[in-house]
């Protein structure tokens, strides 16, 4: 009897070991990929750093510029995250006549910023 | 942290140049280039006319002009154009005025900047301030703010209505240079941002950045010295090119330097035909 309530108690721990198991690890990555894109949108909104809004209307951002195509969509139109990664890093090697900084090739934001940022558009 | 920024701005400062929309300076004569850049601002912003660019963004923007027109109902810059007058009247130590080196009188801005043959140099109004000065035995003024600033609004408002008419002699190789070298850092993309002149104020003319709206380069030497609210003073136009520097994370030139003069000499040759109308009054 004690055995077989041992054997139960058990198990249960167990299967709550292992729920939590894969629901730990999952919890903490979504919690990491949320702060990525909150990070992200802080600096795209930054003007002393992608100051993206400068020149395209983005998310809930104030008074946008219009020199750039407005940022919606994101995921449907870059399907492929390295593309709009590299668009961020460097714009000159899609258009030569780009009117686009070249966040990353001249380093006026970090690489795991821009990586942030794609994260973000990603959500747009 | 904002020093790092300018050690990097510093390292990659011309990264292509005339690269915007092919031009190079040398391809078309100035006189080919003054109806090309004119017919691109006037087609872009039609039913403005020709003399309305010189007043800059107000031209194009609605929503400054309005602003800007309240402020020119009592213009700032009013009292410095006395100030001026008065610069202008005191005799130096030696007894003599500016107008020993100015024949004409105040009213001198038509002709300035030009192509001295002799020094092989662009001479532009500031500068030829400055000569009279030390020619006389007084000391050269700062030549971004302050005193010169006060003296060329006096100059610039007796000139009003007088024509830009910037000559480049096509039989002087030194003055087509100049010209072309204008051109060239013009079309040069700059700076950390890696922008060119041309891509603010003539592919994006009209455009935002953010709540600035960019004015077009067309007019945007006739009404100086400019009284700037963010300035909270006047200020010369090389003082402008170097805000302008600045603001792509680039290092400014000296003011009045060759490159500045270079720039000035072609940025004013292209609005030939519209008259000057300094001092005036921007935000
Ligand atoms: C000074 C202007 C300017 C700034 C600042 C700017 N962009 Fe752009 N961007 C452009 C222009 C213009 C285009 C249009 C394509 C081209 O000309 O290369 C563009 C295109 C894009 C595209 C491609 C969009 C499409 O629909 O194809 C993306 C993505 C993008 N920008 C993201 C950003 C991000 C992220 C930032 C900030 C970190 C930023 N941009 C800052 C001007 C700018
Ligand atoms: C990143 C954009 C940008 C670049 C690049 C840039 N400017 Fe500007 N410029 C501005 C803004 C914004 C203003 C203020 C609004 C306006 O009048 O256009 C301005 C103003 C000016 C003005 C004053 C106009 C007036 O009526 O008072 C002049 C002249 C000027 N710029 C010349 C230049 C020159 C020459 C260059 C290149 C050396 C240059 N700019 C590069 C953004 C730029």
């Amino acid at each position: 009897m004690r055995k077989t309530a041992k054997f139960l108690a058990t198990a249960a721990s167990l299967a709550v070991l292992v729920g939590s198991a894969s629901l730990v690890p999952q919890t903490a990555s979504a919690a990491a990929h949320g702060d990525m894109v909150k990070q992200g949108k802080e600096v795209a909104f930054d003007r002393k750093k992608g100051n993206c809004l400068a020149c395209h209307m983005m998310d809930d951002g104030t008074s946008p510029g219009d020199i750039g195509p407005p940022l919606v969509a994101m995921k449907a139109r870059f399907p492929d995250k390295a593309k709009l990664r590299a668009q961020i890093w460097d714009p000159q090697v899609n258009n030569p006549e780009t009117r686009m900084p070249p966040f990353g090739k001249h380093k006026i934001i970090s690489e795991k910023e821009i990586d942030a940022i794609v994260e973000y558009l990603y959500t747009l | 942290m904002k020093k790092s920024i300018f050690a990097v701005a510093a390292l990659c400062m011309v990264s292509a140049t005339a690269a915007t929309a092919g031009e190079k300076a040398g391809d078309s004569t100035p006189a080919q280039d003054l109806e090309k850049y004119r017919s691109f601002f006037m087609k872009r912003f039609p039913g403005v006319p020709l003399q309305e660019f010189a007043n800059g963004v107000n031209a194009v923007s609605p929503a400054n002009r309005e602003n800007w027109e309240a402020i020119e109902e009592f213009p700032p810059y009013e009292p410095m154009i006395e100030e001026g007058k008065a610069l202008w009247e005191k005799p130096f130590a030696n007894g003599k005025t500016y107008s020993a080196c100015f024949a004409e009188g105040p009213g001198q801005r038509k002709n300035y900047p030009y192509w001295d043959a002799n020094r092989k140099m662009v001479v532009t109004m500031e500068m030829a301030v400055n000569e009279c000065r030390t020619a006389n035995g007084e000391k050269p003024l700062k030549y971004k703010k302050g005193a010169i600033t006060r003296l060329t609004a006096y100059m610039a408002y007796m000139s009003r209505g007088q024509k830009t008419d910037v000559k480049v002699p096509m039989n002087d190789s030194g003055a087509v240079a100049a010209y072309n070298d204008g051109k060239s850092f013009y079309f040069a993309r700059r700076g950390q941002l890696n922008f060119s002149c041309a891509q603010c104020h003539l592919e994006s003319a009209g455009q935002r950045v953010r709540t600035n709206v960019l004015s077009p380069s067309l007019g945007h030497t006739t009404g100086w010295p400019v009284y700037r609210s963010k300035w909270g003073d006047l200020g010369t136009l090389h003082r402008r090119f170097g805000g302008c520097n600045k603001q792509v994370r680039a290092k400014p030139f000296k003011a009045q330097g060759k490159e500045y003069r270079n720039l000035e000499y072609f940025l004013t040759h292209m609005s030939n035909g519209i008259e000057y109308n300094g001092p005036s009054a921007r935000q």
